[in-house]
């Protein structure tokens, strides 16, 4: 084995903050997907004051800094009576959890080099999707606890259904993958996508969501619904249900605390989508094209020729970067779709929530893990 | 061993789990409470033991500024009652004093009351199920269904160039008559409200979240309805077939064809649905009205009622005389009492007026219909949870400046 050198170190460190760097603008591009997309399902103009030079999509970069900039020179308002540290911890304790729950998910094939193959994951755990589903518990802290110090009636109604809900759907949540976890037969979600390549029945992408055909879409469809609940927004979004507990768990937050409360509600978009792709829809793998073996000869193109350099140093990484991409797209797609869920539908109440949860979910889920297994087991397995 | 478990066992059963009610105070300054009002709750967990409602934080002695002032110049304060409908209020205080002075404005003016009635009608309603869907999360279908109201504000626009407080009606008979078009512009919007009111109705009338929501929550029987003396869209959802339109027909309600909507079970969903179909009701009458609507005056022609329009005021001395009779002494009813109902957005708006023969009102009692409805607040909660109230009170739709007056 080889000595780790200031190469790796480095290596590591960039993928850190790449990670980290994704997931927080993904966020913050979210909240702009959000404005614009709730705006044209409900006839409105939306944000279009934004732009630079003239250019409207620009905005985006003016929507991302102003969100910040105003909270940061907000008031922030701490109840009397309140332990202040407690009231500071708590947001940091709801948006740490989610932000570094990204950290086993492979956004791409690993760029071989010939001195070394650098993995785009940023850590390979062999438990990778336990890690995820831990940290999405750990989420539920931080909210809970802002509804504690809060010393507010209506925060604390606000996190004792956050608790409830969110624990409730932990269980469906977890269920409903482990027919798929039977499939695969691991828990590493670099190897769960891997496995995802290629085709079935000649057409269909090999992704999670058809293996053995109908079965695993109920998986799927229980996973999504359980995934939203753990976003806490409509049509679960109980914890914050803006009409009767005022703002929920958040009420008495404002400035910067607020905001990392808001930011952490679109990062657990973020994993929630990226959860739903990597599992579900084959992660950075692209039907009809394998990226992970792909072989661009840059090096004969008429391009190289013409400028009489050799691109065919870039070779490496061609495939890579379009699987980044690839999962960029399916990840925003899926968060669009979100976002239209959410202002298409209106809000459950408390006891309708639970009883979906543990009434009709909890069941399909536990039926389909038992059907799934058994076409695991009697098709030999893998 | 074996005793200390027995012992921490026989323990655990003979006490029970302490526990405590929690009163919290929703209102009332409380996003759900649009007008002002306070609920105070008696809370188990998420179950409401109790509820006590207080009403009057919008209370501004409608009554008594009546008194005050004279009989034309109360209708701007009736704007501020309903002001969700407020062509009905005017429509309902003019009435009645017309009533005491036994006079009927002519039958175009009565046809355009009518026209405008409903149309102050279907903003109520739109309102109030935009707001009731938007209390459960469902913000687009209030969008849409305000972009419907906001074709009709842009009608009412063209008639009284006001959009809120409009003061259309006079005591014997209207402001104006209606622009040139109008006929039109209404078949224009009411397309254009249709295709908005589809689409909403798409969002919610199939959504199993939203009728498990509305469906079986807060119900009223149709004794209760009575009991309670509650009218309007609330009653008619629990069977009770009680509209003033129908009942004690004013302003020519008789000439004109249409159905009242009832529900069956009394619930939140049958209140929505029923002021749901209502829109389109009121759709069809204004239609019928532009159909049947004659030619003629609007007004009576009577100087002691009826300001003379400015040319006689400045070419004549009976118009100059009758004009400054008006302004300074107020018009002037024989003495007397009269309540007289009409069917407001919410129910039966009555105004009961006294007059002794002078230019002011001697005594003005309103009867809002949601004040009315209010009083089976309390009781229509306890046994909901939190997330109730909100659909509940708003399905009751009090609108503040009505209810506290």
């Amino acid at each position: 084995m080889n000595s780790i050198s200031i190469v790796d170190i480095l290596i590591v460190l960039a993928k850190a903050i790449f990670v980290m760097a994704a997931t927080l603008k993904l966020a913050a591009l979210n909240t702009w997907i959000e404005r614009k997309a709730s705006a044209l399902i409900q006839n409105r103009i939306g944000a279009n004051r934004a732009s630079i030079l003239g250019f409207d999509l620009a905005g985006i970069f003016n929507t991302l800094v102003a969100d910040p900039v105003k909270a940061l020179f907000k008031e922030d308002f701490v109840p009397r009576g309140v332990s202040q540290f407690m009231h500071s911890l708590a947001p940091f304790m709801g948006v740490f959890p989610i932000l570094i729950s990204l950290a086993v998910v492979p956004f791409g094939p690993p760029i071989i080099l010939e001195s070394r193959t650098v993995t785009l994951q940023l850590v390979n755990l062999n438990v990778g999707i336990l890690y995820v589903f831990a940290m999405g518990s750990l989420a539920v802290y931080g909210t809970v606890l802002a509804g504690w110090v809060s010393k507010n009636k209506f925060s604390l109604f606000g996190s004792l259904r956050a608790s409830a809900q969110m624990i409730s759907y932990e269980i469906t949540f977890g269920l409903s993958i482990i027919g798929l976890i039977a499939i695969y037969g691991t828990l590493d979600l670099n190897e769960i996508v891997n496995l995802q390549s290629g085709l079935v029945y000649g057409f269909l992408p090999n992704w999670g969501i058809f293996a053995f055909f109908p079965l695993n879409i109920i998986a799927f469809v229980i996973f999504f619904v359980s995934a939203m609940a753990e976003t806490k927004r409509a049509p679960f979004d109980l914890p914050e249900s803006e009409s009767e507990l005022v703002a929920g768990y958040f009420t008495e937050y404002s400035g910067m605390k607020f905001l990392l409360f808001w930011l952490g509600e679109f990062a657990e978009i973020v994993v929630a989508a990226t959860l739903v792709v990597v599992l579900f829809f084959g992660g950075w793998q692209l039907p009809y094209l394998d990226l992970a073996t792909i072989q661009p000869d840059l090096a004969n193109t008429a391009l190289s020729r013409f400028f009489n350099i050799n691109f065919g140093v870039l070779d490496p990484y061609i495939g890579p970067i379009i699987a980044m991409h690839v999962f960029a797209v399916k990840v925003l797609l899926f968060c669009i779709l979100q976002v239209i869920i959410r202002w298409t539908l209106p809000r459950f109440r408390y006891d309708q929530l639970i009883n979906l949860c543990w009434k009709i979910m909890l069941p399909i889920a536990l039926v389909n893990v038992v059907v799934t297994c058994y076409f695991v087991a009697t098709s030999g397995g893998n | 061993m074996t005793d200390v478990r027995n012992n921490w066992e026989a323990r655990e059963l003979d006490d029970s789990l302490r526990s405590k009610t929690m009163i919290l105070n929703m209102g009332p300054a409380h996003p759900a409470t649009h007008g002002t009002v306070r609920l105070i709750l008696e809370l188990d967990g998420e179950r409401i033991e109790r509820c006590d409602v207080d009403l009057g934080y919008l209370h501004r002695g409608f009554e008594k500024q009546c008194e005050n002032v004279d009989y034309n110049q109360v209708i701007p304060y009736t704007d501020r009652l309903n002001y969700v409908s407020p062509i009905i209020n005017n429509v309902g205080w003019v009435l009645a004093i017309e009533n005491l002075f036994d006079v009927e404005v002519p039958l175009r003016g009565q046809y355009i009351r009518v026209i405008m009635s409903e149309l102050s009608r279907m903003c109520d309603h739109l309102t109030c199920v935009g707001a009731g869907a938007m209390e459960l999360g469902a913000f687009t279908v209030m969008l849409y269904l305000m972009q419907a109201r906001e074709e009709l504000y842009d009608l009412i626009e063209q008639v009284t160039g006001a959009r809120l407080t409009i003061s259309y009606t006079r005591v014997g008979g209207l402001k104006s008559d209606l622009p040139h078009n109008f006929r039109e512009a209404v078949q224009a919007a009411f397309k254009k409200i249709e295709k908005h009111l589809i689409d909403a109705d798409k969002l919610v009338s199939r959504n199993r979240i939203f009728q498990d929501r509305m469906a079986d929550v807060g119900i009223i029987s149709k004794d209760e309805a009575i009991a309670y003396g509650i009218t309007g869209p609330i009653a008619r959802a629990s069977g009770v077939n009680y509209d003033v339109r129908k009942a004690f027909p004013y302003s020519s309600y008789d000439h004109f064809e249409f159905q009242v909507p009832l529900g069956s079970k009394g619930d939140n969903l049958d209140r929505f649905l029923v002021r749901f179909n209502e829109i389109y009701e009121s759709m069809s009458i204004v239609n019928q009205a532009f159909k049947k609507l004659p030619d003629g005056p609007i007004s009576i022609d009577d100087p002691k009622i009826i300001m003379p329009p400015k040319d006689e005021v400045y070419d004549s001395i009976e118009g100059m005389i009758s004009q400054f009779e008006i302004v300074f002494g107020g018009i002037k009813p024989p003495a007397g009492d009269i309540y007289f109902p009409v069917e407001g957005g919410n129910g039966e708006l009555g105004f009961y007026v006294v007059s002794d023969g002078s230019g002011h009102p001697y005594r003005v009692r309103v009867r809002p219909p949601c004040f009315v409805a209010m009083g089976i607040m309390g009781p229509l909660l306890e046994g909901h949870t939190i997330a109730d109230v909100v659909p509940i009170f708003g399905m009751i739709n009090m609108i503040g400046g009505e209810c506290d007056r």
